[in-house]
C-alpha cells in the first residue's frame, strides 16, 4: 500500500486536532502547574516536587476517548492510526501539558503489537480511563533488553527499569523481560507487592519520571515470548513519532511567543525583530520546525500505510525533532534575554520540556547513527 | 497541442511519463552539458537541448495542466507528476528555464489575452528563449532602486539603460525587463515590458563567472523601441509584477514543467553516499569515518524534510499559512546543496583541487564546479539573506528590514 499524498490527513483529524487546541487553551495547564511548583523551586533548598497532573482534566480527556484513539475496535478503542494520534500529541506538546496522554497513546502502540486476550484487557483499561506508561531502560539508558533488563520466570519479576516517563500519573506499566535469551511483555501494578518507586528529580517541570524495582513481583504475561524484543521494534517508529509530535508543537510555541516579544520588545528605539541578528535565527527556527513537522506526519502516515518503510522514516523525524528541539529552545532562551532566563517565564518550562524530549529515546546523533547504516 | 489521449488517472499518466522518458531518452551530447540550464553557450548544446524541450512539450510533460488556447493539453492535477518524472528520469534540463519558470507564470497572471496567445506556445517549445532584465550594477537586492528608464513616445516606449547578471541573454529572443517610468516613485514608478532581443539598441556582451564558464551578461539599451502592446499590466505596476515574476523563480520547481537542473536533491545525497563509500583514506572508506557518516545523514535527513515540505505543502489541512511552506523553498534548497557540495570536498581531500580538465578529477571534476554553482542558487533570485528578511516579515510579521 502506498502512502497517500495528503498523508490521509482529513476532515476527521483536523477537528480532532482543533478540539484538543481549545480544550487544552481552556484549561491553562501551566498556570496550575505553576501553583503546584511553589516552594519547590530551589534545586538546593526547595521541597521535594511531586509530578503535577491535573486528574479533573484527565477525566475529561478520557471521556472524549484521546487515549483511546489508537487502540483497536475490539477493545473499544477508535482505530484511528498514527496519523491522528500524532496530530492529537502536537497539540499537547503546543500546550507543555503534563498528562499521561503521551505515554499512554505510546503504551497503546506497544499494546496493538502483543497479539493476546490479555493485552486487550489492559487495552480496555485505557479505554475506561486508565493511565499507562512503559519503559525498560537500563541506569545507562539503554533501551537493549539483552543488558541488565529485568528477568522472568514463572511470571515473577526480578531487575529494574529506569528513566520511566509520567510514572506517578499511571497505575500500570508494560515492559519486556527476559528468560533464557528471549523477551516477551508483561504488565505490572505499579501498586503491587514486590514493586518499589524511585522518583527522580528531573529538569523537565512538565514531565514526572522515575525508576521502578522489582523484587519478586508478579506479571501478567502479554505478548508470546519472541526473539529481538519484536514487540517493541515493531511499535518503536510509532514511539519516536509521537515524540517528535509532542517536539514539532513545543517548538512552535517557542517560535511563536518569541516572534511576539520580537515585535514588542523595543531596544534602540525599535521592535529587536528589526535586527537581523534576531530576525534570520527566527526564520531558522521556522525552517527547523517545518522540516520536523513534515517529516512527522511522513512518518506517521508511512508507519499506517506502508509499514516496511516506517523504521527510516521515524529515524529522519526524531533525529529531525532532536535538533529542532535543541535549537528552537536555545534561540526561544536567546532571544528573549534576562526574563526569557527567569522562573516566573514559560519560557523556561517550554526550554525544559524541549531539551528533555530532545533526549527521550536517543537524540539526533543517535538516530543518524542507525540511519546511515540503511543509506 | 493538446495530446490526443486521455489518462485515467495520476498513477496511469506517470506511467506514461515514465514510458516515455525511457524510450526517448537523448544521446550524450559531444561536449558534455554544463550542469544547469544558467550556462549553457555552445549552439550545437543550444540546438540539442531547444530539441529536447520540444520534443517533452509535444510528449505532455510541459504545459500539461495549461489551457489548450495558450498551448497548453488541457490536462488538469499532472503538471506535478511529469515534473517530478523528469526529474527522477535523469535527463537533461530545459534550456526555456527562464521562459518557463518566470515568464509563462508572469504572462498568465498579468498578460492580456492576445500576449498570452503569442508568447506562450513558442516557450513551450523553446522556440524563443527567454531572459530577464531586472538587476543593474546598482541594483541588486534593493532591486526597486533600479534606473534604466523607458519614456513615452505615441503608441511606444524609448527604453535606455544597464542590465547586468542576464541569465541566457546571449541565446534569448524576449527578455522580462523591468524599467522606471517615474523617477520620483521608488516601487509605483517602475513599469514592465517583454523586450525582443533583436531590437536595434540591445547590446549583449557576455561576462564570466569565477568557475570560468560565462552564462550571464551585460545587457545595454541605448533608445530601444518598444511598442506599448508588450507594456505587461498598468504603467506603474511594474514592482507587483515583478515580484509575482520572483514568487515563480523561488518555487519554479513545479511551475508549467520549468527544470533547470535535472538533480532532484536526493540524487545529490545518493551521489555523496556513493563518493563516500568509494574515496578511501588512510585505508579507511570515508563512509566508515563517523564524522562524514554524521554529516551526510544529517543531510539526507534535511532533503528527506525539503521533499515532505514539498508534498506538506499541497495537503489541504497540513500547509499551515498559505506562504509559509512554498517562501522556505528556495532558501532551503539551495543551503543544503550548498554543503552537499562542501562535504563532497571535504570528502575528496587534496583532490578537490583537481578541476574540470585534470585527467585524475574524480568525476571530471563536477564537485568542484558544482560547488561553485551552488552560489547561483543562494545568492540570484533574492540572496539567502532577503530571502530570511522576506519569511521574517511577509510571515512571521517581524518588523521590515527596509
Ligand atoms: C549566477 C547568477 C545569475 C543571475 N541571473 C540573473 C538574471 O538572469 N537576471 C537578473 O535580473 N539578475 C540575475 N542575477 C542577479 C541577482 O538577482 C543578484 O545578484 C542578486 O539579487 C543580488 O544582488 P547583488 O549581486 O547586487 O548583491 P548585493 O545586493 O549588493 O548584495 C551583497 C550582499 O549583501 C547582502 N544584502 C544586501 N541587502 C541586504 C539586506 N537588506 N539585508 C541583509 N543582507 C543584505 C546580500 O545578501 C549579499 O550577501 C544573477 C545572479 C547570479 C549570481
Amino acid at each position: 500500500m502506498a502512502v497517500p499524498r495528503d498523508y490521509a490527513y482529513d476532515e476527521e483529524q483536523e477537528m480532532l486536532k482543533s478540539a484538543v487546541k481549545r480544550f487544552v487553551s481552556d484549561i491553562e495547564p501551566l498556570s496550575s502547574l505553576r501553583s503546584s511548583l511553589a516552594g519547590t523551586e530551589d534545586p538546593h533548598l526547595g521541597d521535594t516536587r511531586l509530578g503535577y497532573f491535573d486528574l479533573d482534566a484527565w477525566a475529561r480527556m478520557t471521556s472524549l476517548g484521546w487515549q483511546a484513539l489508537a487502540l483497536p475496535e475490539q477493545a473499544g478503542g477508535a482505530d484511528m492510526g498514527l496519523v491522528s494520534a500524532v496530530a492529537v500529541v502536537e497539540e499537547i506538546g503546543f500546550g507543555a501539558m503534563p498528562s499521561p496522554l503521551g505515554v499512554t497513546l505510546e503504551s497503546s502502540f506497544l499494546l496493538r503489537e502483543m497479539n493476546s486476550e490479555a493485552a486487550l484487557e489492559v487495552s480496555r483499561r485505557i479505554v475506561d480511563g486508565e493511565a499507562v506508561t512503559w519503559g525498560f531502560m537500563t541506569s545507562e539508558g539503554s533501551l537493549d533488553v539483552s543488558v541488565n533488563g529485568v528477568q522472568e520466570n514463572e511470571g515473577v519479576l526480578k531487575g529494574a527499569v529506569h528513566f520511566v516517563q509520567d510514572l506517578q500519573k499511571c497505575k500500570a506499566l508494560l515492559l519486556p523481560a527476559t528468560n533464557s535469551g528471549r523477551t516477551a511483555w508483561f504488565v505490572v501494578e505499579l501498586d503491587s507487592p514486590g514493586t518499589s518507586i524511585k522518583r527522580d528529580r528531573i529538569v523537565d517541570l512538565t514531565r514526572d519520571q522515575g525508576s521502578v524495582l522489582f523484587e519478586n513481583v508478579q506479571a501478567t504475561q502479554l505478548s508470546d515470548y519472541l526473539p529481538d524484543n519484536q514487540v517493541y521494534q515493531r511499535a518503536r517508529p510509532a514511539l519516536l513519532t509521537l515524540i517528535s509530535a509532542d517536539i514539532a508543537g513545543s517548538a512552535e510555541w517557542m517560535l511563536q511567543t518569541t516572534v511576539e516579544y520580537a515585535k514588542t520588545r523595543i531596544q534602540f528605539d525599535r521592535p529587536i525583530g528589526f535586527f537581523q541578528a534576531v530576525k534570520h535565527p527566527l526564520v531558522d527556527v521556522m525552517v527547523h520546525i517545518d522540516g520536523t513537522r513534515s517529516l512527522v506526519y511522513a512518518a506517521a502516515a508511512t508507519f499506517d500505510h506502508e509499514r516496511e518503510g516506517a523504521l527510516p522514516a521515524a529515524l529522519s523525524a526524531k533525529a529531525s525533532a532532536s535538533e529542532t528541539a535543541e535549537f528552537s529552545a536555545n534561540r526561544g532562551t536567546q532571544l528573549h534575554g534576562g526574563i526569557g532566563f527567569t522562573w516566573e517565564s514559560d519560557v523556561q518550562i517550554y526550554h525544559k520540556r524541549l531539551i528533555h524530549s530532545q533526549h527521550l529515546l536517543g537524540d539526533g546523533m543517535h538516530h543518524r547513527r542507525e540511519l546511515a547504516a540503511l543509506l | 497541442m493538446a495530446l490526443d489521449r486521455s489518462f485515467k488517472d495520476q498513477v496511469e499518466f506517470a506511467a506514461y511519463c515514465r514510458e516515455w522518458l525511457a524510450k526517448n531518452r537523448p544521446e550524450p551530447t559531444r561536449i558534455p552539458l554544463p550542469q544547469a540550464a544558467y550556462e549553457v553557450t555552445l549552439p550545437e548544446h543550444r540546438e540539442y537541448l531547444e530539441d529536447w524541450q520540444n520534443k517533452c512539450y509535444k510528449a505532455g510533460l510541459i504545459a500539461t495542466d495549461l489551457p489548450v488556447e495558450y498551448g497548453g493539453h488541457g490536462f488538469e492535477g499532472f503538471q506535478q507528476v511529469a515534473t517530478s518524472e523528469v526529474q527522477k528520469a535523469n535527463v537533461p534540463y530545459f534550456i526555456n528555464w527562464i521562459g518557463l519558470g518566470m515568464a509563462a507564470p508572469t504572462l498568465l497572471t498579468h498578460g492580456t489575452e492576445s500576449q498570452k496567445r503569442n508568447f506562450l506556445p513558442t516557450i513551450f517549445s523553446a522556440k524563443d528563449i527567454w531572459c530577464q532584465g531586472f538587476s543593474e550594477p546598482g541594483a541588486g537586492s534593493d532591486l526597486a532602486s533600479l534606473q534604466a528608464k523607458a519614456e513615452r513616445k505615441g503608441d511606444s516606449w524609448i527604453v535606455n539603460g544597464s542590465k547586468v547578471w542576464n541569465s541566457l541573454g546571449a541565446l534569448a529572443s524576449w527578455m522580462l525587463l523591468l524599467v522606471r517610468t517615474d523617477r520620483n516613485d521608488k516601487y509605483g514608478g517602475l513599469t514592465y515590458f517583454v523586450c525582443a532581443m533583436d531590437s536595434p539598441g540591445v547590446s549583449v556582451k557576455p561576462i564570466h563567472k569565477m568557475t570560468g564558464e560565462s552564462g550571464f551578461n551585460e545587457v545595454h539599451l541605448e533608445d530601444v523601441v518598444i511598442p506599448d502592446d508588450q507594456r505587461v499590466d498598468e504603467v506603474g505596476a511594474g514592482w507587483k509584477v515583478a515580484m509575482s515574476t520572483l514568487t515563480s523563480e523561488r518555487g519554479a520547481a513545479t511551475g508549467v514543467g520549468a527544470v533547470a537542473s535535472s538533480d532532484s536533491p536526493m540524487s545529490h545525497v545518493e551521489r555523496l553516499v556513493d563518493l563516500a563509500k568509494s574515496t578511501t583514506r588512510n585505508g579507511l572508506s570515508s563512509w566508515d569515518d563517523p564524522a562524514v557518516r554524521d554529516r551526510i545523514t544529517r543531510l539526507y535527513v534535511r532533503v528527506s524534510a525539503l521533499v515532505e515540505n514539498g508534498k506538506r505543502a499541497q495537503s489541504k489541512h497540513l500547509s499551515g499559512s498559505a506562504m509559509r511552506l512554498p517562501l522556505q523553498f528556495k532558501l532551503v534548497h539551495s543551503e543544503i546543496l550548498q554543503e552537499i557540495h562542501q562535504v563532497a570536498l571535504s570528502i575528496l581531500g587534496p583532490s578537490s583541487s583537481l578541476y574540470v580538465g585534470d585527467a585524475d578529477a574524480v568525476e571530471e571534476g563536477k564537485w568542484a564546479l558544482g560547488y561553485m554553482n551552488t552560489y547561483t542558487n543562494t545568492i540570484s533570485g533574492g540572496s539567502s539573506e532577503i530571502q530570511r528578511n522576506i519569511l521574517g516579515e511577509r510571515v512571521l510579521g517581524l518588523p521590515k528590514t527596509k
